[in-house]
């Protein structure tokens, strides 16, 4: 599977935990409009860590976190596997 | 004024109650006639007055020393199995410590304590000796770090709760504990042995669970006490069949529902309850409704026991609670009306109170405190859950979540992991707020406890 499909299925998972009805979600949806508040957020990057074995927003500290659904895969994509 | 008269252990032990034992895996002593033996080689009179650390690698010899010394020595203090060794000075000095009974007499040869007494089996036979003053019985807290408090007790408060409660009618009880007994939880069991003219089974650390079970069938077992990790071990060992004590007793952590109906399920025909006790605070109630929890009205002043809650903690004063830590730099145990803060935080719901965890146990979620306990009680609902341990992990968006490692009962399909996660978290939504529902959910095959017996938690 690819990383992008693991995070698109994680967001998915989490929205039907928390009963959060997601947009379509485009690269460039502002994450803010996912409907998903911090402790989400949260989730969604401790199972993505567990997932994949990295976590991109505390392995840099300089890490911005990202605006977007695409900027959020990408930070996923661009971790040296 | 003529001296209160003082009962010792031996007061408790004599010739006219036949067959009664103290067992470990190894050896079955016979109490009917403890009292003209010696498992300190024939040297009490050496001990008269002193105050001796009780320092052995078995419980069954400690058990049988406590017996000696009790009502002779001026002190004794015991230590549990995993005391760590580095803090023995630190506590001979905090308890003025001037003898030592011990099995490994060479280790103490070139330390400053001047006395050092063997103990050993098998027992020699001996003059039965005469109490002669109240002994101060110290035990160890067992935090989990740092030098453990000494929390001194007479051998009054320690068995007040066991002489409220009279006498076990029916044949006289065979005790056992998965407790050490040179604990609190442990120490009442043998004391209640002792008193209540009965017979012990002592665990032991490298028994397997399952050979531990059928030693305890072969002693005839009727009476059995252990933490709610304890008994969660044996329900999950699957040894528990073979098994069918009349009462078994909850202590030391947290009983909540699943763990009580599991053991109601596995013994039917036993009487289940959970006791409420702790080093310090000494043995508050014990819970025979089949619920988690107490009812309101056991607040108050209780067969001799107060109880309040003061900033959610649960306060408690009675002539059972230990006396003072001992030490130089010895904090007060009680408040200024001796009240003892048990450090357990309790919560009122609809005329019943619920433990919802420890005060220092608290993990942080996000700004928001949380205890883990609650979070593992409501886990511990779902009917495919043995067994569960909450934890904070960090977290770059909140600072933290809970994360939940969980045992699955035995011969739980494998194929359902995924709908059973479901479940619990559903389960979680429904009971707690949100940032206390586990992020992650991770299936193990084990959980540590400490020797304590309690669940291991190292974050906490």
């Amino acid at each position: 599977m690819s990383v992008r499909s693991k995070v698109i299925e994680a967001i998915q998972q989490i929205a039907k935990e928390q009963h959060v009805t997601l947009p379509v979600l485009s690269d460039d949806l502002s994450l803010h409009e996912t409907g998903f508040d911090s402790l989400a957020f949260a989730i969604l990057v401790a199972r993505l860590e567990d997932e994949t074995g990295v976590d991109p927003f505390t392995i840099s500290e300089d890490a911005a976190f990202p605006a977007t659904v695409g900027d959020f895969v990408r930070a996923y994509e661009n971790v040296p596997a | 004024m003529s001296p209160r008269e003082i009962f010792a252990l031996r007061d408790h032990l004599g010739a006219e109650l036949t067959g009664r034992t103290l067992s470990d895996a190894h050896h079955v002593v016979s109490l009917t006639d403890i009292l003209s033996q010696t498992v300190l080689g024939g040297r009490l009179r050496e001990l008269s007055g002193r105050a001796v650390l009780l320092k052995l690698s078995d419980q069954l010899r400690s058990g049988l020393a406590m017996i000696e010394l009790d009502g002779i020595a001026r002190r004794m203090l015991l230590c549990p199995p995993d005391l760590n060794p580095a803090h023995l000075d630190a506590l001979i000095a905090d308890a003025g410590v001037d003898a030592v009974v011990t099995d490994e007499p060479d280790r103490w040869a070139a330390t400053g304590v001047s006395l050092v007494i063997t103990a050993q089996l098998p027992l020699q036979a001996t003059a039965p000796a005469q109490t002669e003053r109240a002994t101060e019985w110290l035990m160890l807290t067992s935090g989990t770090s740092g030098v453990p408090k000494i929390v001194g007790h007479t051998l009054e408060a320690l068995t007040g709760a066991i002489v409220a409660e009279g006498p076990a009618r029916g044949p006289a009880p065979v005790w056992a504990t998965f407790y050490d007994i040179r604990r609190y939880g442990g120490l009442q069991i043998f004391l209640r042995a002792i008193l209540s003219g009965g017979s012990m089974v002592l665990s032991d650390p490298h028994e397997a669970l399952a050979d531990h079970v059928v030693r305890l069938n072969a002693r005839g077992v009727s009476h059995i006490s252990g933490t709610p990790s304890h008994w969660r071990k044996l329900l999950m060992s699957g040894s528990a069949a073979q098994f069918a004590p009349g009462y078994v007793r909850l202590s030391g952590e947290i009983a909540d529902q699943a763990v009580l109906d599991g053991l109601k399920a596995a013994f039917p025909n036993s009487s289940v309850g959970h006791a409420y006790a702790s080093t310090e605070a000494g043995v508050g109630f014990a819970v025979n409704d089949g619920l988690e929890g107490f009812p309101a009205n056991y607040l108050g002043n209780r067969n001799g026991v107060e109880m309040k809650v003061v900033d959610g903690s649960l306060r408690i004063r009675s002539t059972r609670t230990a006396h003072a830590y001992i030490g130089r730099n010895a904090a007060a145990l009680a408040d200024g009306d001796g009240f003892v803060d048990s450090g357990d935080i309790v919560e009122l719901r609809g005329g019943r109170y619920y433990f919802v965890g420890r005060r220092g146990g608290i993990i942080n979620i996000g700004g928001l405190k949380v205890h883990p306990e609650e979070i593992e009680a409501a886990i511990n609902r779902h009917p495919d859950v043995r067994m569960s341990r909450a934890k904070s992990r960090k977290s770059p968006i909140t600072g933290g979540i809970v994360v939940a490692d969980v045992i699955l009962a035995d011969g739980t399909d494998q194929a359902r992991a995924k709908e059973i996660r479901d479940q619990i978290l559903d389960q979680c939504r429904a009971h707690l707020s949100s940032h206390k529902v586990p992020a992650v959910i991770r299936f193990v095959d084990a959980l540590d406890v400490t020797p304590a017996g309690k669940l291991a938690r190292t974050d906490a």
